[in-house]
Formats: C-alpha cells, structure tokens, sequence
C-alpha cells in the first residue's frame, strides 16, 4: 500500500495481522479545545511513576516546595524523579490509593498548593540543542523526569541510548484506542512542539529517515503536523490507515518499516526506536525551556461523563476532582471508570486516584457501551480470534492450554508474545475473557521461574552438604582404618611404653583442654570488644553494620563446624 | 465511590455463540425446504423428532451434571447437531432410529466428553455412520425424489410405518424406496456399464439425480450465505470441493465412460451440505487456516476414495470422521508464524 507522506511524496506501507475496526468515539471528546485544569486543593505524586526503581523522596512534610523542584529521585539506572508540579506545602508522604491494576496503595507526596504557582530556578534552556553534546542531551532528559508518555511509562533517556545504530525514528501519533484523543489535540495545538522535539530526538539518534505516524482518522492533526514539516529536512508525516492496535509499536514498526521487533527483543535491534507523541513534546519542553514532566493532556471521556473534552492537567491532580471538573459523572452512581482506553486500559475501583505520567485518558462509559461481562461459555475453536490477533498467533490453542494450567504447552504456543491488545477477547462468541487467562498464565508462568530457580539453588547447596558429609565421612573412616592397620601392625606393645603413652595421653588431653579454655577466653574477649564510632549511625548504616556481623557469624560459626567434624 | 472492575477489554462484545447457530439453522432452511418438497413428509418428521431428542437428551446430560440447564440449551448447538443428522437420513426411517442416533449423537458423543467445544467427532456424523453400520437396510432405504414416484404415500400413511412399520396392504416396500443416485451409479458402474448409457436412464438430472440436485443447489445458497455473513470462512467448503473436484476430474479425464464427471460427485449425496455445514463445525475441525486447507481438501479426496473405491455408496460421514481425527495433529504442524519469530518477508 502507497500512501501520501509528505507533500508530494507517496511511501510504501506493509500490515501486520489481524487488527480490528472498532467504533471510534473519538468525537465525544472532542467537541471542546483543550482546558486548563483549576489547581485542586491538594496533589499526590507518587514515586513509582514509571518502569524501573521506585524514587526515594527527598523533601520532608512540612517542606515549602516550589514548581518544578525535584521531590523525589534514585541513582539507579532505570528510574525517574519526580517534580513539584506547582508551588506549596508538603502535607504527608506515605501511602495513598495510586492507579494500578491491583488496586493497591504506593508510596505518594502530598502537596498542598499554595496558588502562587511560582518556579524553582530552571536549568539553561538549550536553544541550540545541536551544539550541545548528545550525553548532556540525555542528562537533561533524565533529570526532567520524562517517561514514556503513551502508557508504558518507560524512562525515555535509556530509550536514546540504544547502542546500536538507527535507521528509523519513529514519533507515535497513531491513537489507535477508541475513545482517547490526547495526542490527536495535542498535534492539533502544538504540532510545532511536537516537531521541535522530533528535531532533538533526530538529531540524538542521528537516524537516516524520521516518521511521525498518524491514523488516517485524523485529519486535522495530519495537516497540523505537515505545517511544521520543512523540506530541508528528512521527516515524514506517514498517514497509515485505521485499524487498531497500529499504534502498538510493534505494530507500527510491521507497518512503517515491514520489519519485525524479534520475539522478546527490542525495536532497536531492527534499527528502530518508537517515542510517543506526547513525549516528544515533553522533551522539547525539557531541552528548550528546561521544563520538567509536571502536567499532561488528558482525556476525560465516556456517555458517563457531563462535559466530556481534553484536560492539561498537573500531575497528582486526583481522578474525581478532574472529573468534577468536566461536569461530572452524569449517574448518581457510575459503575465503572477506566484509566486508559476501553480495549487496553484498566478499571480504577477508586477515583481517589492520582493522574500520573502515563495516564493519557479517563473513561466512564455508560452501560450500553460497556456492558457488564456476560457468563463465558465454550470455546467453540472458531478461530476468531486467530483471525484478528496481531501477533499472529492462536489465541484459542493458548486459552485452552492456560485453563489446562499446562504453562509449558502455552509458552510453546508463544504466549509470552501476546501483547494483551483485547482483540481476541473483543470477538470471542463465547464471551471468553481470554486476555485475563494470558495474563494469568503469564503470572503463573513467572512464579514458576522464580520457583525454579530457587529450588534449584537450594539443591545445589544439599548436593554439596551431602558430597561435603561424605567426604568427611571417608576421610574419618580413612584414618581409622589407618590407625587400626598400625595398631596390627606394631609388635605387642612394652607395657613401660604403653604406660608412658597413657601418661602422655593424659598430657595431650590436659593440654587440649587449657587450649580450648583459651580459644573460649579469646573469643568472649573478642565478643566483648566493641567498634568505635558507631554512635549516631543512619538507620542505613547501620543495617549494613549488622549484615556484616551476621555473615561474620554465620562464617564462624561455618568454620567451627568444619573443624569439629574434622577433628 | 467505589466502582465495578472487570478485566479489559471493556466492549460490547461482537459475537455470539447462540447467533453463530442460528444463522447456521437458517442457511439450513432454503436445503430442508428443498428436501421436503421433494422427500416429503418423512423428512419433516425426521426433523421433529430429532430436534426433540436431541434437546431433552441435553437436558437430561446437563441436568445430571448438575450445571445450568437454560443457557446450554439456548446455545443452539444441539439443534444443529439434530437438523444436520435429520437431513442425512432417509425420510422413511423408524423413529426410534431417529432417536437411538440423536441419544448417541448427544451423550455418547458430545457431552461424556464434555459438552460443547471438547467432543472431538462431529456427533451428527458419528451417529449418522453408527446406524449405517448396525442397520443398513434401513439407512439405505431412500425415497425416490417425488417426481419419480409410482406411488406415496400420505401422511398418516408414513406416520403409521414411521411409528408401528406398518403399510397399507396394496404397498410394498419396494414399491416406494428406491436407491439413491450414488447408489445407482455404482451398481451400474460395478456391472460393467458405461456412464453414458447408465445417464439414459430418466432419473438423471444435468448433473446428479433429478430432483436431488436441486437440493445441493439450495444447501449451497445457504453455505453461501454463511460465508458472506461470516459464519463460517471458505477455506474448508472450498477445500473440500476443490479436493472432490480435482480427484474426480483425474479420473474421469482418464476414462469419461467409468468415471462420472466432477459435478456428478459435487451434486450428489451429502457433497454441498458436507463441505458448508458438516465439515466446517469448528468444535471439530482444524483451526489454523492452512490446517482447514488440509483437511477440507484430505475429506474431498477420502469422499471421492470411498465412493469410487470402497464399501458404501456415499462417504461425507466416514470421511469427516476420519479427517476429525487427524485435526489436532494437521493444527500442530500448521501453527502461523507468530510476530517477531523465524524469517519475515518484506515484499
């Protein structure tokens, strides 16, 4: 398939398996531009905003905090800060309701703004962003706190350090979810930053071609975004067809390069790297203006919701209150509010829940259009699925394999490659949610790993205990065989000798024991003797200190063992 | 507020299992108009009374296992099973036949081993070949379509023979059964004669038997409309065919006068209703698309080995049956190349 790129270019397009047609409702969202939401009373940020290491907080309740201050960040490699999204008061750190499948709570901080709004000193712009070296380019990237922005919420500096050379660079406009139209307003509003940030991330990557694609259901933004294009330049806008999941990146790459990200490899491998939209612009913001990630699009959407439309909005700002000021829930008494779209996202059971990094869309849909699940029946193997699954694999073999709990055939039927999209589930007659049991058996499937691995560990400690008893065993068995064979071996002993050994038995004896009255003496002495400067230690100091010691112990008391059994 | 939460997607669903079934039973309906209009009464019974069993002995199988009894029986798949049963037997065939098969169809074969979606025979076929084998002359007892037919007989007639074997004294069994045109054919062909000289005879019709051509004819309009509403794919109809096709085209370019000609075998016997509704009930077949290539085109050959070659004038069931079997083992080898695996082509 041949489609127009750039004015007056066409670019071959492949498809990858599969995909679904679904309703769009994007159009209920977008009736209104975008808004700015009113600062609530009070923000929660938690510290696991992304994939990787939790942040540790470095702010104290009580603590005046100003805008874009870093509240909270970690040295380790795959992890983010986080940022005062506005001027205030740290009122609490702790745990607080966070968006999460599970439904579990999550180390947050509270902020109570203060209305000033008022900024911490930024970093230098970096207007000139091509003078700048590349590493202090990522450092920038890091220290702004930018993840991916389009739900996975991976740090997006690591994402430009591939190691490898890229071909392609490839910005995701697609939006392929129902309902979500986040990024569409985004490129309708700011396509020009959207642009500038594909310029810092082309010349980070250094790729030979850079794509920015955009589901053909987008119109406005597609031409938005030709605007910004220059024709000195080696970027395209790709207009791809409608169909869901093209905007899962594995997906798109099939599309834009008719490559294919190796099975539980990365897009860089194949000489491609994928950041999202919203990111891009996020990393303009970082680069030219030293603005850190502190507030997001978001779209608030559903026949639940009063005044549906898209929302900036500060990160920690709650779900309920976001919503309070989209007009509200429309029923006195909603069933069901999801974060992310209807196919991939997950149901909140709270609305006290903060918006984070990744959250790109609110949806409370009306029963009609989410009806509760019906009782699955059988499956039928009509192959449904098959048909429109993405991965190209066959969902009914690995639904029958994970409810057989036979992990090992549905691993060999791929499972790990499922992307957890909904589409089989979406078409499944028998009402089957099958997404459910992949992610189950994925569960199980690690469980049992980690299962695995510890078992094993701990039978090659037995098999070493065993061989080590063993040999000890032989050795002691070895020299009493010897000392019989000597015994046989001497001529009837003088009893003059024999008495005299007797005596110096005794001897020994007395001497092993004023050695081991001593050994006992050293060792209280040496349990008595105490460390100096070990006052005033940091909790973490001295949980290290008392580490030491136990392995110190557990040496010891290891190497008396030893000397027992040999003796 | 506390809200629901369920596992996503969160979609009205598409599909259903119960109408997947019934568009099965009505692309039926053109074929089994067809078939009592020009079988008669018999064939209306045979439906009555099948749909019947098969019902009550899945409620009976459901109750005894103590699972809801409702939404099984509205999923429609035992009355599937017994309307494509009823349309394969003869019109005149004793009602407790007709209720021994649906009694094996349903507990023997669908639900000991465990109901829809886990039986591993089509259990329309598998019952169907049980009566072929332990009562042939029953199962082979066909009327001649109504056009040829020296005598009918009514309705209360074939009630009263249907239900107590009984016939009016004028009338003989012979009188009114006649064989079916496979049947014919291979009486003919086994005595030597030329198929041109067998054709002379008026039961033929342009391609197969008068009349029962016609019934293939309205089998396929239903079979192609479950295509075009997406009831079922093409791959396994077009399979088959073109397997049936393709044998009988060897055979009959090599000798015309001992071969009959491909159509003769598409428009005969249970060829259409096979490829369109037997063949392609998915609890049974292969589901990967390159396995129902296989084995669509594997039961076109075997229908064409066993007609021309073996023990029983027609061989959609045997054939089903046989192929039902090699399913799980042809989906093995045909698993698609997942996204990311082996070689990837990028013409």
């Amino acid at each position: 398939m041949y489609v127009e790129s750039k004015k007056g270019k066409t670019r071959k397009l492949w498809q990858f398996h599969g995909g679904l047609h679904l309703p769009e409702k994007k159009e209920i969202s977008l009736d209104r531009p975008l808004q700015q939401a009113t600062l609530p009373s009070r923000l929660v940020l938690p510290l696991q905003q992304h994939i990787g290491v939790q942040a540790q907080s470095l702010v104290t309740v009580g603590e005046r905090v100003l805008k874009g201050q870093i509240l909270a960040n970690s040295n380790a490699p795959v992890s983010a800060p986080v940022h005062a999204p506005t001027s205030g008061v740290i009122i609490a750190i702790g745990e607080h309701a966070v968006p999460h499948p599970s439904g579990l709570t999550g180390q947050c901080i509270v902020i109570q703004p203060d209305g000033d709004d008022s900024w911490v000193d930024l970093p230098e712009p970096m207007t000139d962003f091509k003078s700048v070296d590349v590493r202090e380019l990522r450092q920038r990237i890091r220290e702004s706190g930018i993840v991916g922005m389009g739900g996975a919420t991976f740090p997006s500096a690591i994402k430009l350090n591939p190691g490898k050379p890229i071909k392609t660079l490839i910005i995701n406009g697609a939006e392929c979810e129902p309902y979500i139209t986040c990024d569409d307003r985004l490129m309708r509003d700011f396509a020009g930053r959207v642009m500038e940030g594909t310029r810092i991330l082309q010349h980070m990557l250094q790729s030979e071609e850079c794509l920015i694609a955009i589901e053909d259901n987008k119109p406005e933004a597609i031409l938005a975004m030709f605007q910004e294009l220059r024709d000195e330049e080696n970027i395209e806008v790709v207009r791809i067809p409608t169909l869901y999941p093209s905007g899962g990146e594995k997906q798109l790459i099939r599309i834009l390069t008719g490559r294919e990200v190796p099975t539980s490899g990365l897009p860089a491998q194949v000489g491609v790297i994928c950041h999202n939209v919203a990111t891009t612009a996020a990393i303009a913001d970082a680069v030219l203006d030293g603005r850190p990630l502190i507030s997001r699009i978001v779209t608030i959407t559903g026949e639940g919701i009063g005044e549906p439309g898209n929302f900036e909005v500060p990160l920690g700002m709650l779900a309920g209150d976001l919503i309070a000021q989209a007009g509200g829930y429309i029923e006195q008494q909603p069933q069901q509010l999801i974060l992310g779209g209807p196919m991939m996202g997950f149901d909140l059971n709270t609305d006290q829940v903060p918006i984070t990094k990744g959250a790109n869309c609110l949806l409370c849909p009306s029963e009609e259009e989410s009806p509760p699940p019906q009782p699955a029946r059988a499956c039928i193997r009509c192959g449904r699925c098959a048909d429109v699954c993405p991965a190209n694999l066959l969902p009914q073999q690995i639904y029958w394999y994970s409810r057989a709990k036979d992990l090992e055939q549905a691993q060999d039927y791929n499972l790990f490659d499922c992307i957890e999209c909904g589409c089989c589930s979406h078409v499944c007659p028998s009402h089957i949610p099958l997404v459910q049991y992949y992610r189950y058996a994925k569960a199980e499937s690690w469980a049992q790993e980690q299962e695995r691995r510890e078992s094993e560990h701990a039978k090659q400690r037995h098999d070493f205990r065993v061989s080590r008893l063993e040999r000890l065993e032989a050795e002691r068995k070895a020299r009493l065989r010897k000392k019989k064979q000597d015994l046989k071996s001497k001529p009837p002993a003088k009893k003059r000798e024999a008495s005299k050994q007797e005596i110096s038995d005794k001897d020994a004896k007395q001497a092993a024991i004023e050695a081991a009255m001593k050994r006992a003496a050293e060792k209280k002495a040496r349990q008595q003797h105490r460390p100096k400067n070990t006052d005033n230690l940091t909790s973490d100091q001295q949980a290290q200190i008392e580490a030491v010691d136990k392995r110190r112990l557990v040496a010891r008391e290891e190497k008396e063992q030893q000397k027992e059994h040999s003796e | 507020m506390e809200f629901h939460t369920t596992s996503s997607p969160h979609t009205k669903r598409i599909n259903r299992v119960d109408k997947v079934m019934l568009q099965v039973v009505l692309a039926l309906l053109p074929g089994i108009i067809a078939l009592i209009f020009y079988f008669g009464w018999g064939v209306l019974i045979n439906l009555i009374l099948a749909v019947i069993a098969a019902t009550a002995f899945e409620a009976l199988v459901i109750k005894l296992r103590k699972r809801p009894v409702t939404p099984v029986l509205l999923d429609l798949s035992a009355v599937v099973t017994a309307l494509l049963f009823a349309v394969a037997i003869p019109p005149l065939l004793p009602w407790w036949l007709v209720i021994l098969g649906m009694a094996f169809a349903i507990i023997m074969v669908k639900q000991m081993y465990g109901g829809l979606g886990y039986n591993p025979f089509n259990p329309a076929m598998a019952a169907y070949v049980l009566l072929l084998i332990s009562y042939p002359v029953e199962m082979t007892s066909w009327l001649p379509p109504f056009i040829l037919a020296e005598q009918q007989l009514n309705l209360s007639q074939i009630l009263a023979y249907k239900f107590t074997g009984a016939l009016p004294q004028t009338i003989t069994l012979d009188a009114i059964t006649m064989a079916t045109p496979l049947d014919q054919m291979r009486t003919n062909l086994d005595l030597n004669r030329m198929i041109s000289e067998i054709r002379q005879n008026p039961l033929w019709g342009d391609f197969g038997g008068l009349g029962w051509e016609w019934i293939g004819n309205w089998f396929l309009m239903g079979g192609i409309w479950m295509v075009y509403k997406r009831t079922i794919t093409w791959h396994i109809p077009l399979a088959f065919l073109s397997g049936l096709v393709g044998m009988a085209a060897i055979f009959w370019l090599f000798d015309a006068e001992s071969f009959p000609f491909p159509l003769f075998h598409v428009f005969s016997g249970g060829a259409i209703l096979g490829a369109f509704f037997i063949a392609t009930d998915p609890v049974t077949a292969c589901t990967t698309r390159t396995g129902q290539l296989i084995y669509g085109a594997s039961i076109g050959v075997l229908v064409y080995v066993i007609r021309t070659w073996g023990g029983y004038p027609d061989a959609v069931a045997f054939a089903v049956l046989l192929m039902n079997m090699a399913a799980p083992t042809i989906d093995y080898y045909t698993r698609p190349r997942t996204y990311g695996h082996g070689e990837v082509r990028r013409e």
